[in-house]
C-alpha cells in the first residue's frame, strides 16, 4: 500500500532523513517511533506531498507522491501534528468545507453524519471550533482526515497533549479505524505503538534503525526476566560476586541509590527458571538480608535505547571497514 | 478553488475583518464623494476615483493580510496543501475572494453618483472608464497584497509591508510628473501600477491597460505559488 524507497532529505548539510526504505501493507498499523527530530514529522509530511524529498521515491497504492501528487492526495487522510482547524468554524462547517476542498462525492448529509459518530463528535457539531477542549479539537481533525475515506491515514502524534483518559479513547478509535485503513502514526510514547501498532519502525537521526513486528521487537527483550533487589550485606562487590554464582543468573548491575545498609542490584536472569529461591538460600547462608526484590517489566524504552546503540556499533564498524 | 472562495467569503463575515474593512471602505468614499464631488459641486466623477485609488494604499491590504498569513500562523496551511488540489487553485479561490469584496462594495459605491444624476449630468462613459480604472488597479493591487501575505508570518506585518510597498509605487507615480526624460519616466510608470489606467478615466478603452493590469496581477499571483513551491523544495 505505502512503498519508500531510498527516501532521502537534505536541508543543506543537514540530513532528515538519509535513504529511508520502508513497505506497508494493506490493512497495517504502522507506528513510526523516534526521539524528537529523528524524522517521522518529515517522513510524514513526504508521503502527504507537504514537502518534497531530494531523492527517492515514495508511493502510495502504486501512485508515486513526487510525480503525481495530487492523486495521490486523494489516498490519503492526514492529521498533522497541530491539527489545522479553522477556530471561526462550527465543526459541521469545518468539515463541510474540507469535503468539498477534497472533492468528495460522497452523499454529504449522511458520510459527514457517519463520520461525526465515528469519532464521537456529534454533540459538539454545531460549536465553534475555537471553543472545543483539546481533545474535542483532535477528533475533529481525525474526523476531517476521514471525509475523503482515504484508505491510507496518517496521524503525526495524535495523542500528544491529551489528559488519559481521552489518550485511551483515540488508541481505542485508532484500533477501530484500522479494520478499514492502512495507518502510519508516529509518536515518541512508546506504550503507544504497543498497544496500537502491528508494526514497528523505528527512525533515528534520519536512518530506520528498526522495522519488525511489535511482538518481534518485544520479544527479544522479554527472554530474560529482570529484577530489582535490595540486600544488606558487607560490600556491593561482594554481594554482586555471590549472586553471580546463583545457577541462571546472566548479569548482576549495581544501581546506584542505596540507603543506610542496603545496596540496589538490577538482576537479569534466564527466562522460566525461578532464581528466587536459591537466591534466598545463597543470602541465608552467607547472612545478607534480602529487603526488597521486585520483577521488572523490560519497556520499549529499554528496547530503544539497545536498538540505538546497536545501530550506532554496526555504524562504527561499517565506518571501519571503509 | 470554489470551496476555499467560499470559506474565504464566509470568513470575512463571520470574523470582524469584513465588516471593519466594509465600514471603513464606505466611511472612507462617502467623505471622499461628498469632498470631491458635492461640496465641490461639481459633477465631475474622475477627482473622486483618483482620490480612492490613493486610499486603497491603506484599504486593500486590510482585505488581504491575513489571507496566507494567518494560514501559516494556525497551521492550516498543512490542510490546503495536503489536499488534492493544485497550489494555483488554492491563491486563485483567495484572490478571488478577496476580489469579489472588493469590486461589489466599489461597484456600490459608485451608487452615490445616483445623486449627481439626479441633480445635474453624469457623464455615464467617463463614469464607467473610471470605474473600470479603478477595478483594474484593485486586481494589481490585490495580488500584490496576496504575494506578501504568503512571504509574512502575520496579519499586522503582512499590512505594514503592503501599504509601504503601494504607498511607495503610489510615490513613484507622483513623482513620474518631474522626470522629463522619457525613458526612466516609462520605465517608472510602468513599475508603479497607478498609471496605466489614464485612458480609462477619460472614457477610452484601452486594451493596453487592461493587458497590463491583468497581466501584473497574474505575476504576482505566480509568484506566490512560486513561494511555496519554492517551501517545498528548499
Amino acid at each position: 500500500m505505502i512503498r519508500v524507497e531510498n527516501l532521502t532529505k537534505r536541508y543543506g548539510k543537514h540530513y532528515a532523513l538519509n535513504d529511508i526504505s520502508f513497505e506497508i501493507k494493506e490493512g497495517e498499523i504502522v507506528g513510526l517511533l523516534g526521539p524528537n527530530g529523528a524524522g517521522k514529522s518529515t517522513t510524514m509530511n513526504i508521503l502527504t506531498g507537504y514537502l518534497s524529498a531530494t531523492s527517492g521515491s515514495a508511493c502510495i497504492d502504486g501512485i508515486n507522491v513526487l510525480e503525481n501528487p495530487t492523486e495521490a492526495k486523494r489516498k490519503i487522510g492526514y492529521l498533522p501534528e497541530q491539527p489545522p482547524l479553522y477556530h471561526e468554524m462550527t465543526v459541521m462547517e469545518y468539515l463541510n468545507f474540507v469535503y468539498e476542498l477534497k472533492g468528495c462525492a460522497f452523499p454529504r448529509e449522511p458520510h459527514l453524519a457517519e463520520i461525526a459518530d465515528v469519532v464521537k463528535i456529534r454533540d459538539v457539531k454545531d460549536r465553534l471550533i475555537g471553543h472545543l477542549s483539546k481533545g474535542y479539537k483532535q477528533r475533529v481533525g481525525i474526523a476531517a482526515a476521514l471525509v475523503n475515506a482515504p484508505p491510507v491515514l496518517i496521524f503525526d502524534e495524535p495523542t500528544v497533549g491529551l489528559d488519559p483518559q481521552q489518550i485511551i479513547e483515540v488508541r481505542n478509535l485508532l484500533r477501530s479505524l484500522g479494520r478499514k485503513h492502512t495507518i502510519i502514526l508516529s509518536t515518541h510514547i512508546l506504550p503507544e505503538v504497543q498497544a496500537v501498532c502491528e508494526k514497528i519502525i523505528v527512525i533515528h537521526h534520519g536512518h530506520i534503525i528498526a522495522n519488525e513486528k511489535t511482538e518481534d521487537i518485544t520479544r527479544e527483550a522479554e527472554s530474560f526476566d529482570r529484577f530489582r533487589l535490595k540486600i544488606c550485606g558487607p560490600s556491593s562487590r561482594d554481594i554482586r560476586n555471590a549472586l553471580q554464582t546463583v545457577n541462571g543468573v546472566r548479569h548482576v548491575e549495581v544501581l546506584p541509590g542505596r540507603d543506610a545498609e542496603s545496596y540496589a542490584f538490577l538482576m537479569e536472569c534466564e527466562r522460566g527458571r525461578d532464581v528466587r529461591k536459591p537466591l534466598f538460600r545463597l543470602c541465608a547462608d552467607r547472612d545478607f538480608a534480602i529487603i526488597g526484590l521486585e520483577p521488572v517489566g523490560t519497556d520499549l524504552e529499554d528496547i530503544f535505547v539497545r536498538l540505538v546503540e546497536k545501530a550506532a556499533k554496526k555504524e562504527g564498524k561499517g565506518a571501519r571497514k571503509k | 478553488m470554489l470551496a476555499i472562495y467560499k470559506r474565504e467569503m464566509r470568513s470575512y463575515f463571520t470574523t470582524p475583518l469584513g465588516y471593519v474593512f466594509l465600514s471603513i471602505f464606505l466611511a472612507v468614499s462617502a467623505a471622499v464623494f461628498c469632498f470631491t464631488t458635492l461640496f465641490a459641486m461639481s459633477s465631475e466623477v474622475t477627482t473622486y476615483f483618483s482620490t480612492m485609488m490613493q486610499c486603497y494604499v491603506v484599504l486593500l491590504p486590510l482585505l488581504t493580510m491575513k489571507l496566507f498569513s494567518e494560514e501559516k500562523k494556525q497551521k492550516t496551511e498543512q490542510l490546503l496543501l495536503t489536499a488534492p488540489v493544485s497550489t494555483f487553485s488554492i491563491v486563485l479561490g483567495k484572490f478571488l475572494a478577496a476580489y469579489t469584496v472588493f469590486a461589489s462594495v466599489t461597484a456600490f459605491s459608485t451608487l452615490y453618483f445616483l445623486i449627481v444624476g439626479v441633480y445635474g449630468h453624469v457623464k455615464v462613459p467617463i463614469l464607467f472608464g473610471n470605474l473600470i480604472a479603478v477595478l483594474l488597479v484593485g486586481l494589481a493591487l490585490i495580488a500584490v497584497g496576496i504575494f506578501i501575505s504568503s512571504i509574512t508570518e502575520n496579519q499586522l506585518s503582512a499590512a505594514v509591508a503592503t501599504m509601504a510597498l503601494l504607498f511607495l509605487l503610489m510615490f513613484i507615480s507622483l513623482a513620474c510628473q518631474y522626470i522629463s526624460f522619457y525613458p526612466v519616466r516609462f520605465v517608472l510608470e510602468s513599475l508603479s501600477l497607478f498609471y496605466r489606467f489614464q485612458y480609462f478615466t477619460q472614457g477610452i478603452f484601452d486594451f493596453a491597460g487592461l493587458f497590463y493590469y491583468i497581466s501584473v496581477a497574474a505575476l504576482f499571483l505566480f509568484l506566490t505559488v512560486r513561494v511555496f513551491d519554492r517551501r517545498r523544495w528548499k
